[in-house]
């Protein structure tokens, strides 16, 4: 099963990367090429893939991806930025590292919250601890010292995570 | 055929590059060094974006693709050295 | 018309690219640092991608040269790579400048710090 996943994901890189060998679309060369090279890939790591990637192949997700790419993580990226500009040109900087608590479950979770949390305003995620489900955040202008929850500092990131990850 | 608006882009590019540069030379911790490395790669990514579309050649954004994942995986194992050394 | 959209991209990439540059040396410490580092060349970087793409668009209908197809293809592969890496590896080096000692200047809270002091006694 890994083996068809690993396959699937190389041959659709491959795909997208030699577009444009035939006219608009793929020489025949490139499509043999594609399927040996791919089985190759997908051969060689097929232990290290897992069973639990299988929920990656469902294209609804991936319409949720890019959604939630082009909506929220853009908009948050916006402000995010020009907050950067602000304090950059007044140096008006109060700094600290704040425990905040999430729930999530699994590590697909944790890495799109903290990924989005690094790219949003004022906050850089340093270390992320499943087992106290917490995620510490150097934040560049503290308001509060001890968040109860992940809004004040992620805003609506935590439920689209949960959403896409699950 | 060159396009010309590029290439001014390429000299703003540049010159946050020089920017950059002066604080991996000047920065008083190793760290600081590390950011300093990070920001240049993704800098040189923007740039070689750029350079392929002004020279119109799609294999410099190849080598931009290849050149992102690479310097990743320079960054991380610098972090790994800095946090317990080389074993 | 569309050269004036590709302008207008060009300049907002060029700005945030020098701002997150100059952030380098507006900072004290190193994590302040990476704020500014991180979040405005991958701002700058999209903008660069959204000019080339438009760009290459315009291109393919004037011309019909698939090159232009592949260009704007092969810059959002580069700008997905970029755009998953960049984090991580900000996040990589914020926790090992953390766990070699360099403690953040002026901060008001340190949590972290806590956390490690109470796994080591």
């Amino acid at each position: 099963m890994s083996f068809i996943i690993a396959f699937i994901w190389s041959f659709v890189l491959w795909l997208v990367l030699t577009a444009g060998t035939r006219g608009m679309l793929w020489s025949a060369e490139e499509l043999i090429a594609g399927i040996i090279f791919a089985s190759i890939v997908a051969f060689s790591t097929r232990n290290i893939i897992g069973e639990k990637t299988t929920r990656f192949l469902n294209p609804l997700r991936w319409f949720g991806f890019v959604v939630y790419a082009m909506g929220p993580l853009f908009w948050g990226m916006v402000k995010a930025n020009l907050d950067v500009a602000y304090r950059v040109i007044t140096g008006k900087i109060k700094p600290g590292i704040v425990k905040v608590p999430v729930d999530l479950e699994n590590d697909a979770q944790y890495t799109i919250l903290s990924n989005s949390i690094t790219l949003t305003p004022g906050t850089l995620t340093i270390d992320a601890c499943p087992e106290e489900k917490a995620l510490y955040v150097h934040w560049i202008h503290v308001t509060e010292e001890e968040p109860k929850t992940s809004e004040i500092v992620a805003g609506s990131f935590e439920k689209w995570a949960r959403r896409l990850g699950k | 055929m060159i396009f010309s608006e590029f290439f001014y882009g390429m000299i703003g590019v540049a010159l946050a590059g020089f920017v950059t540069l002066a604080r991996v030379m000047l920065g008083p911790s190793v760290p600081d060094r590390v950011v300093g490395v990070d920001t240049l790669n993704t800098l040189i990514v923007a740039g070689m974006i750029l350079l392929g579309a002004a020279y119109d050649r799609v294999i410099y954004i190849d080598i931009a693709i290849v050149y992102a994942l690479l310097s990743y995986i320079g960054t991380l194992i610098i972090a790994k050295y800095l946090q317990e050394g080389l074993e | 018309m569309i050269e004036i959209i590709i302008y207008a991209f060009l300049a907002v990439s060029v700005t945030f690219n020098i701002l997150g540059s100059l952030s380098l040396h507006r900072f004290s410490d190193v994590y302040t640092r990476l704020h500014g580092a991180t979040k405005c060349t991958t701002f700058g970087t999209i903008f660069v991608v959204f000019a080339v793409v438009l760009h290459s668009i315009w291109q393919l209908r004037e011309t019909n040269n698939p090159k232009y197809l592949q260009m704007a293809l092969h810059s959002i592969v580069a700008l997905i790579a970029l755009m998953l890496t960049n984090p991580t590896g900000a996040h990589a080096i914020a926790k090992a400048a953390h766990l070699s000692g360099y403690k953040p200047a002026k901060a008001v809270i340190d949590a972290y710090e806590r956390k490690i002091r109470g796994e080591a006694q």
